[in-house]
C-alpha cells in the first residue's frame, strides 16, 4: 500500500524534510554472497556502444536547424556593467539571436566572479558565435574583489549561516588529555574537468520544451527549468542517454541551459550551448578550498578526549558550505566534539558538489591530526583508530543500520604489516613509508524512486526508468538486479533510461545514491513481473503458483517440470507483462553510512621533494556488491582522482585580480596513466540487513575520501615530516621536511649546555 | 576542397580556413565517435590515425590532410581492442574511450606485445577523468584476449 510519510531525505549530507509517498518493500533480501548474476562480475551492458563511439552523448546531439551559442563572461572578478550594446552583434550576418542581462535571469549586470555570464549570442556555428562576442560592446566599472577567506570571515561575508556543533565539553576534554595536538590544514580548490563539458541543447516542440543535457539528475533539471519558466513540469522533457562524466558538478541546469532556452525562444530554433574547456575550468563549479584549524586531545592509552575544528570553506560567490566537519563529528567515539564552520562568500567562481564534498577535505585534516597524535603517543595508528571505534552514531544517537569498519581494519592488517619491509627499502635519498586513513560517508540512497519492467512474448525484459548512467555502470547493475530477480540470463534484459518523458521518476546520481535508491525499485518491479508470469504459467500448466519458479529462463515446477519461459510469454502475442516497483523507506531511527580504510605506500626524494605513490590498498564496506568488476573500477577511479587532488591538481588564482590562471589541461594537471600506482581493492561485501531488499549502499564517493590523508600519513611515516597543505607539491614537501628537521634540532638546543 | 580517405572511403570536403579535422569528421561526415573534450590538443579524446600515426584531430587543420588516410574509431569498430576494453572494464563514462582505443590500436600495430611500461608511455597523452587507467593498461596489454 502506498503510504504518505514525512521523512528526512539526505543527499551528500544535506538533509531536508519532505513528504514522500512510499510503498512498503515486501521482498526478503537475498542471502549474502554471490548469486547467479548479482555479486558476479558483469561486463558493461553498454560497453561496446561506448567503446565504438556509437553512444550518443549530449555533445553528439545535432537537431535540424540547430544554432550554437557562445557566452560573454566577465573578465573581471567583480565589476558593474555600466553599458551594454548588443546592436552590432545582432547585425552580424551569421548571428541569429543575442541576449543580455534583461533577457535571461542568469545573465548578470553585476558580475561577481571572473566567468560570470553577461551576454550570449546564437549563430550558425560555435566558431561564428564566439567571433560575434567581440561585437558586443560593454563598458565595465571594475570593482575591488574580495578574495581572502579569512578576511571574508572577518567581514562576515558568508554564503550560509555559520554552523556551530557541539557535544560534551571540549575544554574539559582537553584538560583531561595527556597529549594535545593542534594544527592548521589547508586544501586547495580543484576542478571537476569531466571530459564532456557542461552543455545543453534546447528546443520547443509545440508547447513542450525539450532539454538534451549532460546531467546527473534528469528530474531535477525538469523541475528547476519548469519552475523557473513557470511551466507545468511535464511540459519540460529532459533527455540524457549517455553522459560524459559529472563528479557532482552536473546536478543543476546551470547557466548554459537557461541561455540555450532563452536563445531558442528568441530564434525559434534548437540551440546548443556547450562550455569550452576554458569556461569549464572557470565557471562550472569546483571543490572549494578550505582552511581547517584543528585540535585533538587523547589520554596516554589513546582514548580521544577532545576534538575541535574551525573550518573555513572558501565557497566563492555562490554554492553551498559542505560538511567539512562531517568526519570529525562522525568517525570516532569521542564524547567532546566542537566544530565551527564558515562558508566564505568571495569574488571567485561558485563551488559545486565534487565527489564527497566536504568529506574529502575534512578527512585529510582529521586523519592527519590523528596520526600526529599517534606519533606523540607512540601508538600504532591503526590501533589508535581501533581504540576509538564508534559502535553507534554519536551525532544523532542512533544505531547504525550496519557498520563493518572493524572488518575493514582486519582486512587492512596484511597491507599495514608491510610497513617494516617498505621502510627498510629506504636509502639516503628515497625514504619509504606506509600510512593509512579511515573513511566515513553517507550513501544509503532513499525513496522516492520507481522502475517499470516490460516482458514481451520473446521472453526478453526491458527495464524502464528515467534515471541516468553517468559512467558509474548503473545501467549494468540494474540489468543484473532485474535478471537475477526475474530468473533470466543477463543478456535477456535491456535497460532503457535517460528520458523524463519515457519512464518514471528516478533518483539523482549524486551522493552515492543511484544503486541504493534505484536497485531496490528495479528488483521490486522484476518481482512484480515474475509474479504475473508465474500466475500465467500456473494457469497454462494447471499447477499451483507456489510450486513454480523461474530460473535461467525456464519455468520450473517443484515436481521437476521445466518449460522455456518463451513458451509462457509466447502466449502473449503482442501483449506484455508490466511490472512496477518502488523504492521502500530507509530504516527508521537508524543511521545509514558507508565505511572504509586505505593504506598507502610512498617514496619521497628528500633532496628534491618528489613524492611517488607506489601502492594503495582500499578496503570498503558498502553493503552488498552488485557487480564486483564495476565496483573495482569505481574504487580505482576514486583513488586516482584522489591522487590528483593530493599531488598535482590545483586551481590557481591571480591574487590581485582573482582571475583563474589554470583554465587549460596543460596548466591544470590531471593524473595520467603513467601516474597510477598499484591499486588493491577489497570489499567486506556484507548486505546491510536493515537497508532495502538489496542491502546495497553506494560506492561512487567513498574511495576518494581517505586517499589524501593516507598518502600524507605515509609521507610522515617515511620522513617524519607533517604535511599540512594540499596539493603536496615539491615546495610543500620540502617545507614539511625543513620543519621536521627544525623540530628534530629543537630538543638538542634546549638540552645543550650554555656556551 | 580537400580530398582524403576516411576509414577506407574517399571524400571530398570543403576546407575553409581554420576548419579542423575533428570538425570535419563530426559535423560534415557525422562520425561523432571522435570526441572533442578540450579543443586545444591537451587531452587526447579526439585522437585519430593519420596514415596509421595517432594525431590530435582537434588541432589538425583539414586543409593539411589532403590525400591522407584517416582512421577513426568507426574504422576500428571490429578491432580486438574494443572487446579487450569491455572485458577489462577499461571505460566508465566512455567519453575518452574512442581516443584511447585509437591510440592503443596504433601502439599494438607497431608493438604487438606491449609491456605495461610501453602502454603507460604510449597512452599518457590520453586523459581519462574517471580514472579507468589500471583497466586500460590491462586491456591493452592483453588485447588479443
Amino acid at each position: 500500500m502506498a503510504r504518505l510519510i514525512r521523512t528526512e531525505k539526505e543527499v551528500e549530507g544535506r538533509y531536508t524534510e519532505q513528504w514522500i509517498v512510499v510503498e512498503e518493500d515486501v521482498l526478503e533480501q537475498w542471502p549474502a554472497g554471490p548469486r547467479g548474476i548479482v555479486g558476479r562480475a558483469a561486463r558493461r551492458v553498454d560497453g561496446h556502444e561506448r567503446a565504438r563511439g556509437q553512444a550518443t552523448y549530449t555533445a553528439d546531439i545535432s537537431l535540424p536547424g540547430m544554432l550554437h551559442a557562445a557566452v560573454l563572461r566577465s573578465p573581471h572578478a567583480r565589476a558593474r556593467v555600466k553599458k551594454i550594446d548588443l546592436t552590432k552583434a545582432r547585425e552580424t550576418p551569421w548571428v541569429r539571436g543575442a541576449i543580455g542581462p534583461d533577457d535571461c535571469h542568469v545573465l548578470e549586470r553585476e558580475p561577481s566572479f571572473q566567468g560570470a555570464p553577461v551576454a550570449a549570442v546564437a549563430a550558425q556555428s560555435a566558431e561564428r558565435a564566439r567571433e560575434a562576442l567581440d561585437m558586443i560592446e560593454v563598458e565595465w566599472e571594475v570593482l575591488e574583489p574580495l578574495l581572502d577567506p579569512d578576511e571574508a570571515v572577518r567581514r562576515e561575508s558568508f554564503t550560509d549561516e555559520p554552523r556551530l556543533y557541539a557535544r560534551g565539553d571540549v575544554e574539559r576534554g582537553q584538560a583531561e588529555a595527556d597529549v594535545v595536538v593542534e594544527g592548521e590544514y589547508r586544501t586547495q580548490t580543484v576542478l571537476h574537468n569531466a571530459l564532456e563539458t557542461h552543455q545543453s541543447v534546447c528546443r520547443w516542440e509545440g508547447d513542450t520544451l525539450e532539454v538534451y543535457t549532460s546531467t546527473q539528475y534528469i528530474w531535477g533539471i525538469r523541475d528547476e527549468v519548469a519552475e523557473t519558466l513557470g511551466l507545468p513540469p511535464d511540459k519540460v522533457r529532459v533527455v540524457c542517454h549517455f553522459m560524459g562524466g559529472g563528479f557532482g558538478a552536473k546536478n543543476s541546469p546551470g547557466d548554459y541551459t537557461f541561455i540555450a532556452i532563452a536563445l531558442a525562444g528568441q530564434t525559434g530554433a534548437a540551440v546548443r550551448c556547450a562550455l569550452t574547456r576554458r569556461e569549464e575550468n572557470l565557471a562550472s563549479g569546483n571543490r572549494n578550498s578550505t582552511i581547517q584549524r584543528l585540535v585533538a586531545g587523547a589520554r596516554s592509552d589513546g582514548t580521544l578526549t577532545a576534538l575541535s575544528g574551525e573550518y573555513i570553506n572558501a565557497i566563492g560567490w555562490d554554492g553551498f558550505s559542505g560538511p567539512t566537519y562531517g568526519p570529525m563529528e562522525m568517525l570516532y567515539d569521542c564524547e567532546n566534539v566542537r566544530t565551527q564552520t564558515f562558508g566564505a562568500k568571495l569574488n571567485t567562481p561558485p563551488n559545486a558538489a565534487f565527489r564527497a564534498p566536504g568529506f574529502v577535505e575534512g578527512t585529510f585534516g582529521l586523519e592527519c591530526v590523528l596520526d600526529e597524535l599517534a606519533a606523540k603517543l607512540d601508538l600504532d595508528p591503526l590501533e589508535l583508530r581501533r581504540r576509538n571505534y564508534a559502535d553507534h552514531d554519536l551525532v544523532e544517537g542512533r544505531p547504525f543500520s550496519s557498520k563493518n569498519l572493524l572488518d575493514c581494519y582486519r582486512l587492512a592488517e596484511p597491507h599495514w604489516a608491510r610497513r617494516k619491509e617498505v621502510r627498510a627499502r629506504s636509502d639516503d635519498v628515497w625514504k619509504r613509508g606506509v600510512g593509512l586513513a579511515s573513511q566515513v560517508w553517507y550513501g544509503g540512497g532513499g525513496p522516492p524512486s520507481y522502475a517499470w519492467i516490460r516482458v514481451g512474448s520473446d521472453g526478453r525484459a526491458t527495464v524502464v526508468t528515467a534515471m541516468q548512467d553517468i559512467g558509474t555502470g548503473t545501467r549494468t547493475a540494474m540489468a543484473q538486479i532485474a535478471a537475477e530477480e526475474l530468473g533470466v540470463p543477463l543478456n535477456q534484459v535491456r535497460v532503457e533510461l535517460g528520458d523524463s518523458a519515457r519512464g518514471p521518476f528516478a533518483s539523482i546520481s549524486a551522493g552515492s545514491s543511484t544503486t541504493p535508491s534505484m536497485g531496490p525499485a528495479v528488483r521490486a518491479a522484476a518481482a512484480d513481473a515474475k509474479r504475473q508470469l508465474i500466475e500465467i504459467a500456473a494457469q497454462r500448466y494447471h499447477l499451483e503458483e507456489r510450486v513454480l519458479e523461474i530460473k535461467d529462463g525456464q519455468v520450473i515446477s517443484a515436481d521437476g517440470g521445466s518449460w522455456p519461459l518463451e513458451e509462457v510469454t509466447g502466449l502473449l502475442e503482442d501483449a506484455q507483462i508490466l511490472g512496477k516497483g518502488a523504492r521502500g523507506p530507509n530504516p527508521t531511527g537508524m543511521r545509514v553510512l558507508t565505511f572504509g580504510i586505505q593504506v598507502a605506500e610512498v617514496a619521497v626524494d628528500v633532496e628534491t621533494g618528489e613524492v611517488r605513490v607506489e601502492r594503495i590498498a582500499a578496503i570498503h564496506d558498502v553493503g552488498r556488491i552488485i557487480n564486483p568488476l564495476g565496483a573495482k573500477s569505481q574504487v580505482e577511479g576514486g583513488i586516482i582522482q584522489g591522487l590528483g587532488h593530493t599531488l598535482s591538481e590545483e586551481r590557481l588564482l591571480d591574487p590581485q585580480s582573482g582571475g583563474t590562471l589554470t583554465q587549460t589541461l596543460d596548466a591544470y594537471k590531471l593524473p595520467t596513466i603513467a601516474d597510477v600506482p598499484e591499486i588493491i581493492c577489497e570489499f567486506v561485501d556484507k548486505p546491510d540487513e536493515h537497508l532495502t531488499n538489496l542491502g546495497s549502499k553506494g560506492l561512487g564517493e567513498p574511495p576518494i575520501i581517505p586517499t589524501a590523508a593516507a598518502i600524507a600519513n605515509a609521507i610522515r611515516d617515511a620522513t617524519g615530516a607533517d604535511i599540512h597543505s594540499l596539493p603536496i607539491t615539491r615546495e610543500e614537501m620540502l617545507r614539511a621536511l625543513r620543519a621536521a628537521e627544525e623540530r628534530r634540532r629543537e630538543p638538542e638546543r634546549v638540552g645543550a649546555p650554555p656556551a | 576542397m580537400v580530398e582524403l580517405r576516411v576509414n577506407g572511403h574517399a571524400y571530398e570536403l570543403d576546407a575553409p580556413v581554420g576548419r579542423t579535422l575533428a570538425e570535419a569528421l563530426r559535423l560534415d561526415l557525422g562520425l561523432t565517435g571522435t570526441k572533442v573534450a578540450c579543443g586545444e590538443g591537451h587531452c587526447g579524446a579526439c585522437t585519430v590515425q593519420l596514415d596509421g600515426v595517432p594525431v590530435l584531430s582537434c588541432i589538425t587543420l583539414l586543409h593539411t590532410v589532403g590525400g591522407r588516410e584517416v582512421t577513426t574509431i568507426e574504422g576500428l569498430a571490429e578491432h580486438p581492442l574494443v572487446d579487450a576494453f569491455v572485458r577489462a572494464d577499461a571505460l566508465q563514462c566512455g567519453f575518452c574511450t574512442p581516443g584511447q582505443i585509437v591510440s592503443a590500436a596504433a601502439l599494438v600495430e607497431s608493438t604487438p606485445q606491449p609491456t605495461s611500461e610501453e602502454v603507460r608511455h604510449a597512452m599518457s597523452g590520453n586523459l581519462c577523468r574517471c580514472g579507468a587507467y589500471p583497466r586500460i593498461e590491462e586491456a591493452v596489454v592483453a588485447w588479443r584476449g
